[in-house]
């Protein structure tokens, strides 16, 4: 069973007024239990849009969106939940943070669920384990703490809310590399202990390969493919023709191929791309 | 949404209107304001309207957008319209119960709604025509003149382009964070008062570490910029009074005199 | 010319807020002497000290032992600090909290105006920075409506109409999308080939720094390596060791 299914879902900003804007254009798509999905656009091809529209933050203009074959927005009022099961990570999220303690802070979602205090203490806990937040971190103002701490702080508070679906956009926006793949590899470690749905939104096609089962593609507030992922890198041309780039090392693969060598294209990680290069030259 | 709203209503143009000084414009239009309130009988508020009117038509903006000036404050234009009318003395036109209409009561709220529309048409005259960064320059210069009592009149204009530049930033960073919380299950939407200005912590404290964030990082970039305060400044844009305002202001004075002279002969209904 | 800007034996420490026995040196003495027109890149994790090094070239932060020359100005001479402001300007992180008035050409000449350039020459100026900033068509829009990319061409705008020898970029494309990101890349280079300005470009992109033709790389408030990109990028181990990437497509290459 999908856990996400939208059903020709639109969205226009501010309908009526001068500045009308038609974000999203009839977009359909599945969500498998347990998938990891990415999700790569241009700036303004409507992937911040659709992520909102899927944890009920905006409301499709038409369309409809199901949540385990319900409807999101079939008691309007009840939409909260939705959001508590569709966990929701902002870009530069940190921007967020609020409370006196690190440790308030991430129980401010387990809270507003109503939840014993038993139980928030344990998810607190647990999603500070989970993005590596040090237990002597939880008692100190989250204005303290360092850039990338911060940043995780503010991700354990939506996980600590214990979401069936992530969605997180841009996580790893405006740290450096070595933030970069800590992050990431502690999503995957997240995601692969929980086994829950994640979506990620990010522009970097290097983080997006590494990690994702299936990538959508969206251009134009429309949906342009959505495919596993190597079948998506391995149309390197289309894609660099919506102006997104492809994963360096599938890149070079190109390259090559089109220079006479028999490699295959739909390569995604470097060890991959390496043996690649090897079998191919070892075969000649 | 909170980024709809717009702030400034100037719309670009071409017209005499949109060409006058910004300093013309400012004192032309608090002396009209006056003016329509020194009218004393229709006959000059006549006068003082068909003059507004026209000033409205040469700035070539639809009339449909000074309507919309008026939504606003549409709600207090009918009460106080309405109060007028039950207020006053003269002869009695129409009685029910504790309500009595009559002719003084009948004018005084004709002249309330005319004076009421006009006085927010005319405004929306210069924020229709004169870009914000004009305004303040017009303002800048026109307080000029205070910098002998010590007002620090280049550091206020100073802090009205800043304010105006940053908040439609503000406004969007508001939009995110109530998003932000929302989707950690904030709930602003219900609640008595108290429980409602409660729901806005989370939503203020992260708006102010970031606007004094943002506020030390543009002092910097000012820094950088070899800022230092009014003193030894020049300008880009250096607006010299021109033919236009010239006329501009001779038209205004007669029309204003012709108010004046129109009071005098004519007798007051109010 | 090797010695436009010279950097001395630089120690800096932050003002500690409260009582902090042993506070640690932001930068831990750096020796460095940058061309005329040259396209450096100072790369390095975050609190490696680059940032601190970029606000001491243009005198925001003031060293606390060791000296930086511009010019042949040391940037603790306080009577010279418009002349070194004027020589150096800095273009930071977030676009949106550089840019001071409401409208793109007011802005560009903010820095202009507060010089005192005159008027004539400040609209010369505003339009061949726009120009060369290839913002020119937008002189009258509201910086509120553009892109992220074109925020920083803006604020780079600004800071040319100046007419600086040198710009310092602390992150410039940091916030950006990979297409702001490119606009901004390509600004550089071309202002740093064609009108000979010297870049000092601060960042954590790979991809970014070899760009330029020469790379330094920082870790714990101290240069670490400093070369060519080609030389830099192929000491592989040394870069692992300090946990620092390089470009995706050079790690098998060594």
């Amino acid at each position: 069973m999908s856990v996400i299914r939208a059903e020709n879902i639109s969205f226009v900003y501010s309908p009526g007024t001068a500045f009308e804007k038609t974000a999203l254009d009839d977009v359909s798509f599945e969500i498998e239990e347990g998938e990891f999905v990415g999700i790569i656009g241009h700036t303004g091809s409507g992937k911040s849009t659709l992520v909102q529209l899927v944890n009920g933050l905006l409301r499709p203009t038409k369309g409809r969106i199901f949540l385990e074959d319900k409807d999101i927005w079939e008691k309007p009022k009840k939409i909260r939940n939705v959001r508590f099961r569709v966990g929701m990570v902002f870009q530069y999220p940190e921007y967020q943070l609020f409370e006196e303690t690190v440790y308030k802070d991430i129980s401010f979602g387990p809270r507003n669920m109503g939840l014993e205090e038993e139980e928030i203490d344990k998810r607190v806990r647990k999603a500070a384990a989970f993005t590596g937040l040090r237990d002597e971190l939880l008692n100190v103002s989250p204005f303290d703490l360092s850039g990338g701490e911060k940043r995780r702080a503010a991700i354990a508070g939506v996980i600590a809310m214990d979401p069936d679906v992530l969605i997180l956009d841009e996580p790893t926006a405006g740290l450096d590399p070595l933030g970069r793949e800590v992050l990431l590899s502690q999503i995957n470690d997240y995601h692969k202990i929980r086994k829950n749905t994640v979506m990620l939104v990010s522009h970097s096609m290097e983080d997006i390969a590494s990690i994702a089962d299936r990538i959508l593609v969206m251009a134009k507030g429309r949906k342009y493919m959505l495919d596993s992922t190597a079948n998506v890198f391995s149309n390197g041309d289309e894609l660099e023709k919506l102006g997104l780039r492809v994963p360096q090392i599938t890149k070079i693969m190109m390259m090559l191929r089109k220079n006479g060598m028999n490699v295959d294209p739909a390569v995604l990680t470097i060890d991959q791309g390496f043996n690649e290069i090897l079998k191919c030259l070892s075969g000649k | 949404m909170v980024r709809d709203i717009t702030l400034g209503q100037f719309m670009p143009g071409t017209s005499v209107i949109h060409k006058l000084q910004a300093r013309t414009k400012i004192v032309l239009l608090i002396t009209l304001i006056v003016f329509i309130f020194l009218c004393k009988n229709f006959i000059s508020l006549l006068l003082i309207t068909l003059f507004s009117l026209s000033v409205i038509m040469m700035t070539r903006i639809s009339f449909f957008k000074y309507l919309k000036s008026l939504r606003v404050i549409l709600f207090i234009i009918i009460i106080t319209g309405l109060f007028n009318l039950f207020y006053g003395s003269g002869d009695v036109l129409w009685q029910w119960w504790q309500l009595t209409i009559t002719t003084g009561g009948v004018y005084n709220a004709l002249f309330v709604i005319v004076r009421i529309a006009l006085l927010m048409m005319v405004s929306a005259v210069l924020t229709y025509t004169t870009s914000p960064t004009d305004l303040t320059d017009g303002l800048e210069r026109l307080m000029k003149p205070l910098t002998i009592f010590h007002v620090k009149v280049h550091e206020i204009a100073m802090m009205m382009t800043i304010a105006l530049r940053f908040i439609p930033v503000l406004l969007e960073e508001t939009d995110k964070i109530m998003n932000a919380q929302k989707a950690r299950g904030a709930d602003m939407e219900s609640g008595g008062i108290i429980k409602r200005v409660k729901a806005l912590i989370p939503v203020l404290i992260p708006l102010f570490v970031s606007s004094f964030r943002r506020a030390s990082d543009l002092a910097m970039a000012m820094e950088c910029r070899c800022y230092n305060g009014g003193s030894g400044r020049t300008k880009l844009k250096v607006s010299r009074f021109g033919l236009a305002d010239l006329f501009a202001a001779v038209i205004s004075l007669s029309i204003f005199a012709g108010v004046i002279i129109l009071n005098i002969l004519f007798p007051a209904v109010l | 010319m090797k010695d436009f800007i010279r950097i001395e034996n630089l120690y800096f420490q932050y003002e500690a807020s409260e009582e902090d026995e042993n506070r640690s040196y932001a930068l831990n003495g750096v020796d460095l002497s940058i061309g005329r027109g040259e396209f450096v890149a100072v790369l390095g994790h975050n609190g490696c000290g680059k940032s601190t090094l970029a606000k001491h070239i243009n005198s925001i932060y003031l060293p606390t032992t060791g000296d930086v020359t511009v010019n042949g100005i040391n940037t603790k001479d306080d009577d010279r600090l418009f002349e070194i402001r004027k020589t150096v300007g800095l273009v930071l992180q977030n676009p949106d909290n550089q840019i001071v008035a409401g409208i793109v050409e007011e802005d560009v000449a903010f820095g202009c105006e507060n010089i005192g350039v005159e008027q004539k020459e400040i609209r010369k100026r505003v339009d061949s920075a726009l120009k060369a900033v290839d913002m020119y068509d937008y002189r009258l829009h509201s910086p509120d409506k553009l892109s992220g990319g074109q925020k920083q061409r803006i604020a780079i705008a600004g800071i040319i109409a100046m007419e600086p020898e040198c710009i310092v970029l602390d992150e410039p494309t940091a916030m950006l999308d990979p297409q702001g990101r490119d606009e901004v890349m390509k600004t550089i280079i071309r202002l740093n080939k064609e009108m000979g300005i010297t870049m000092i470009l601060i960042t954590h992109f790979m991809e970014e720094a070899v760009l330029a033709d020469r790379v330094i790389v920082m870790d714990s408030g101290k240069v670490l390596t400093d070369g060519t990109p080609r030389e830099v990028f192929s000491q592989v181990e040394l870069l692992k060791k300090h946990r620092l990437s390089v470009p995706q497509a050079s790690l098998k290459s060594f």
